[in-house]
Formats: C-alpha cells, sequence, structure tokens
C-alpha cells in the first residue's frame, strides 16, 4: 500500500503545500501576513513561534477551516486555496486540533470507525459495517497504534486528556494520508504519553509528511527535518533545526524567553 | 435495561451452539421490548375500538411523527419544529390528491398513487426545510423551522383554493385492499403498529450504522466532522429528508385514523405539543419518541375526566400537561428514557455490589 502512496509522491505531483502570498485578517488584526510556504512530499517539518505569531491560523488556512482571505493554497499541485475542509480531506490532508474535537458521545472505537469511513465511500451507508470488513480492520489497527486498545468501547467523554490526545491523533492517521498537520499535539501529555508520541511520528511511513506546531522543542527537534520559525503573522526564519537553535536572532526573539 | 441497550457489535462465524447463546443474550437483554411488542400484537384481544384507535393507535402514530424529530434531534443535534408541518403535508396532498367529502378539491386518484406521491413529496418539503436550515445551530434552527412551520400554518388557514381554508378536509376514507377495510379498528391498528415498529426498529438500526454514527458526528462536533471528510451540509439535509420519510408515513396514517385533516393539524400548537412529546419522551433513544406520545395521548384523553372527578374545571386540561411537563423537566431533562436509564444503573450497580461483596 505505502509503495503506491510513494509512487504517487514521486511521479512529480510538485510540492505537497505551497502557500503563495497568504493572508488571513480577523477584522483589523493581521493573523497572518503574505506568508509563502512550501513543503516537499514526505517533508517534516516544524512551525515554531510564540503565542499569536499565526501558527494555527496558518494551519487552519491550510485546511480550510477558515480560508485565507489573499493568496492561493496549493495541496500536491492542485489549488485548494476554496476548496471545502471535507474536500481536502479526502484528497489526503489530514489535521488534529490543539484542544481536542472529539465526538464525546460517541464510543473510542465509534469515532475512530467515523474517521476511516469519513475518507472512504459508503458514508451514508444505512447499513452497519460488518466485523470482519477491512474497513473495522484499520480500526482496530489504529487503536492499537495510540494504545487505546482497554478503553475501545468507553465514550470519549469518559476519557482521561492523555487518552483524548491519543485519540485525537489517531483520527488524523485514517485512511491513507499524505500529508498531516499536527497542532500541538503533545500539550498536556505525560512524559512517557510524549515518548509514545514521538515513537508514532517516528515510525509513520517516510511518504507520510507533516508540519508539526509544538512547543515542546525536546519533541518537536526530534522528529523534523526542517524548521519555520513565525512571528507576528510572517515568515521569520527557515531551516534545518540545529541552524534554528543556533540562530542568535531565533534565540533572542523565542528561545531566550524562557524557553533557553 | 432492555429498552436502552444498544445490541452488541454483530458477531459472525459462530458455532450453532454459541450462536443458541447469542441469541438466548439478546432475548434476555431485549426482554422487555419483546414483552411490549407481544401485549401490543394481542391488544385487539382484549381492547375495545376506542381503545386500539383513540389511544394505541394514535399514540403509535404519533410517537412514529416524534420519532422524526427524535432522530432530527437526539441524533443529528438539530430541532426542528417542521416535522408536524411535514407529516401535515403529507396528509393534505393525500387528501387533495384522494378522496374526501370535498368534491371541489380532491381528485379522487386511488390511494396507492396519491399516498406514494403524498409521501414523496413530504421528502421533497423536508429536504427543502433541511436545505434552508442545515447551515444554522440550535436556536437558529428553531427560529427557521418554526417560521416555515407557522408559514404552512398560514397557507392552509387563508387558501381555500387548495386547502379549503379553515374547514380543511371530513370524511376522508382509508383504502381497501387485500380484501381489507383498514378503516376498520383492527385492522388500522395493525396496519399503524407495523409501520411504528419498521420506523422504530430501522432509526434504532441505522444509529450504529455509518449514516447515524455520522450524524451523530455532526451533533456532537461539526468542525471536526468537516476535518475527517464529511460533508456536515449534505449529511443534515439528507437526515431531514429521512425523517420527513417517516413523518410522512406517521401523516398519512393520522389522516386514515382521525379521517379529517383541518389547519389544527399544522398549527403552532401540535407543533409544541410534538415538540414536548419529543422532550418528555427522551430524545437520546428511540422509544423515547413511543413513550412521550403515550403518556402525552393519556393526559389529553383523560386530564379534564380526572380535572372534573376531582370537582375543577375540565377546560384546564392543558395545565395539567403543562405542568407534567416540567415535572419531567425538572427531574430528568433527558426525559422518560433518562429516568429510566438511571434507575436501570441504579438497579445495576446495586446488583454487581452484592456479587462483589459475597
Amino acid at each position: 500500500m505505502s509503495t503506491v502512496a510513494e509512487r504517487i509522491a514521486a511521479s512529480g505531483a510538485g510540492n505537497a503545500l505551497e502557500l503563495r502570498g497568504v493572508s488571513r485578517l480577523f477584522g483589523a488584526l493581521t493573523a497572518l501576513a503574505d506568508v509563502t510556504l512550501t513543503v516537499r512530499p514526505g517533508e517534516r517539518r516544524a512551525v515554531l513561534g510564540s503565542n499569536g505569531a499565526g501558527k494555527t491560523t496558518l494551519l487552519n488556512c491550510m485546511t480550510g477551516d477558515f480560508p485565507p482571505t489573499s493568496g492561493t493554497v496549493r495541496f500536491f499541485s492542485e489549488d485548494v486555496t476554496y476548496l471545502p475542509p471535507h474536500e481536502r480531506i479526502r484528497r489526503g490532508l489530514r489535521r488534529t486540533y490543539q484542544i481536542s474535537l472529539l465526538f464525546q458521545g460517541l464510543k473510542v472505537r465509534e469515532n475512530i470507525y467515523l474517521a476511516c469511513r469519513g475518507v472512504s465511500r459508503n458514508r451514508f451507508s444505512f447499513l452497519r459495517t460488518r466485523a470482519r470488513d477491512t474497513l473495522m480492520e484499520s480500526v482496530a489497527d489504529l487503536i492499537s497504534l495510540v494504545h487505546l486498545e482497554t478503553v475501545a468501547d468507553r465514550l470519549v467523554g469518559e476519557l482521561a486528556h492523555g487518552q483524548q490526545r491519543q485519540l485525537e491523533i489517531a483520527l488524523a492517521l485514517a485512511g491513507a494520508p499524505r500529508f498531516i498537520l499536527f497542532d500541538e499535539p503533545a500539550a498536556g501529555l505525560s512524559p512517557t504519553e510524549r515518548g509514545d508520541l514521538v515513537a508514532i511520528l517516528t515510525a509513520l511511513p517516510p511518504h507520510i509528511g507533516y508540519i508539526i506546531i509544538e512547543h515542546d522543542m525536546d519533541v518537536a527537534l526530534r522528529v523534523v527535518e526542517s524548521v519555520t520559525m513565525m512571528h507576528n503573522g510572517r515568515v521569520f526564519k527557515e531551516g534545518a533545526p540545529h541552524e534554528i537553535e543556533a540562530d542568535p536572532e531565533v534565540q533572542e526573539l523565542y528561545l531566550g524567553g524562557g524557553h533557553g | 435495561m432492555a429498552l436502552t441497550q444498544t445490541t452488541e457489535p454483530e458477531q459472525f462465524g459462530l458455532e450453532p451452539a454459541q450462536r443458541t447463546t447469542a441469541f438466548a443474550r439478546w432475548v434476555a437483554e431485549n426482554w422487555l421490548l419483546l414483552l411490549l411488542g407481544l401485549l401490543l400484537l394481542l391488544l385487539p384481544a382484549v381492547a375495545g375500538e376506542f381503545v386500539l384507535t383513540q389511544i394505541v393507535g394514535w399514540s403509535l402514530d404519533l410517537g412514529l411523527i416524534a420519532l422524526s424529530l427524535m432522530l432530527l434531534a437526539g441524533y443529528g443535534g438539530m430541532v426542528s419544529l417542521v416535522q408536524m408541518t411535514v407529516a401535515s403535508v403529507a396528509g393534505y396532498t393525500l387528501t387533495i390528491l384522494g378522496a374526501s367529502s370535498i368534491t371541489a378539491i380532491s381528485l379522487f386518484w386511488p390511494w396507492w398513487v396519491a399516498a406514494p406521491l403524498a409521501i414523496a413529496v413530504a421528502v421533497l418539503f423536508g429536504a427543502f426545510a433541511g436545505i434552508l436550515s442545515a447551515r444554522t445551530e440550535g436556536i437558529y434552527t428553531i427560529m427557521i423551522t418554526l417560521a416555515i412551520a407557522a408559514a404552512f400554518f398560514y397557507l392552509t388557514l387563508q387558501n381555500y383554493a387548495i386547502f379549503n381554508g379553515f374547514n380543511g378536509f371530513t370524511r376522508i376514507p382509508a383504502p381497501k385492499f387485500w380484501g381489507i377495510d383498514w378503516n376498520e379498528a383492527v385492522p388500522l391498528y395493525y396496519l399503524i403498529l407495523f409501520f411504528a415498529a419498521v420506523g422504530y426498529l430501522v432509526v434504532f438500526y441505522i444509529s450504529r450504522a455509518a449514516f447515524g454514527l455520522a450524524l451523530q458526528g455532526v451533533r456532537d462536533n461539526p468542525r471536526r466532522m468537516e476535518a475527517i471528510g464529511y460533508n456536515v451540509t449534505a449529511h443534515r439535509v439528507a437526515a431531514y429528508a429521512f425523517a420527513a420519510l417517516i413523518a410522512g408515513v406517521g401523516g398519512i396514517l393520522m389522516v386514515w385514523l382521525n379521517h379529517q385533516i383541518s389547519p389544527g393539524t399544522a398549527g403552532i400548537q401540535a407543533t409544541i405539543y410534538l415538540l414536548v412529546v419529543a422532550v418528555v419522551g427522551g430524545v437520546s433513544h428511540p422509544i423515547g419518541a413511543f413513550v412521550g406520545a403515550f403518556i402525552f395521548v393519556l393526559l389529553r384523553t383523560f386530564a379534564l375526566d380526572a380535572l372534573i372527578a376531582v370537582g375543577l374545571d375540565g377546560r384546564r386540561f392543558q395545565l395539567l400537561i403543562g405542568i407534567g411537563f416540567l415535572i419531567i423537566m425538572l427531574f430528568s431533562p433527558d426525559g422518560v428514557v433518562g429516568l429510566w436509564r438511571r434507575w436501570a444503573a441504579r438497579v445495576r450497580g446495586n446488583g454487581n455490589g452484592e456479587r462483589n461483596v459475597s
């Protein structure tokens, strides 16, 4: 399965994500100002920056949660600027949310089932999916990937915070993702859970690229090959993790503020 | 316990012996529902025409219409006040295309043309209401659907050319086929029981199918549904259309049961009553619609006599309905079904506790 996706990725599909001159205004507030950014297929990148730097707005423009005020967004060469989120998801984009957005009234298994069903066919089916269905195998695989077997038949509202974060990640891994946007996946996780998260991220098949927003440098810089620093809605610096860490301006602006 | 139990995941490839135990367990879990079904099937042996049609028959039909609201509100998070209107659209269409005492308007087409067309019109009407309200949430959904309901009510009240205005239609016959006169109490009762049971089972079944789960996903978190690949608006409109199918069938049975339809059938009061029925019963499980309808019909029928019996003015029966509604809401915001669930959980909890001690 992965080889097919790798071939697609390698067949000159261009950049996984390409943002050109993307701006987003909220009234008088400029959340994003003329951001141009390209990410290769399979590339793993961290987006860093202080609160209000525009990181989450950037993800929202990529997924279509909020369309940009101006500029274009391309996903594997296709202009998706004005596509609704569900169309982008069906094309292989995925995301997680900073504050878990889950289906509280459903079981863990049903949450993951919905994510798997959402990127396959028969979304409107009136028939129950049989236990032997291949889709149910993917559901079981995802449950074990994020270590939620013991609570698979519990309601999401009953889960601990860390387990909800794990589920949040599982929802983004459903189907055949080509590119994933992680919005602070480690927020509120225990050290052990952070270890699990790093293991999941580094074990992703190489053709799946991602962007990760993360305040925990131990997590962020261990799982990426490139870094984009944002400041006041603009791209401030781009480079390899060690370059960014060593950059005096970055240290002044970001790492110096209590993170160094 | 049995009524609000969700079924276990389906099991396949079981040995015959295991199948028998799985069946036994299913019976054990659903004994109350099976008992209820058996009672309803045997009711005509003991009950008279009044109880069959005006109490239980009307409860089942009102429950079927309320079921369409339960589907939208309980699973979809959309409180639609248009469901009684959808049922009335089906009823009016059936009457206008079929037979009634108003020969100047009714077209007297056979029932097997008029009834399917009436349901089709109701589904289109429901889908239209869905398109108008699918992009709204919460109180705005209530306002838009209430506006549609009010508009249809005043249309039927003021239009004499098609809807015969204030008078509406009377002497609407139920059909005769298979050598059965469905106007008779017992056949009509079984007809309503059949559709109520089918409606209940279908809604219960789809609650764990892709469509029903996605609807509950839309209720819990529409934004996330978009972000895992669902067209939320399309799902909402589809739910309205399917709910309209249920309400439409309920509307046709309602006309065959009452033999008349008038603006009051689609009135604001009827709209509010349906909401009361669904909420009192509880929208978290399809059985709630029928429980609510039964309670409502009992109050509606006997409150007047009960008030007179204790020396009060019988015209205050609505007050009694209101107080009943208030009491249930006060003690159980999720209706009788919620009350039942908590009670069953307590009984189960005690049982487990005793077993742990011993």
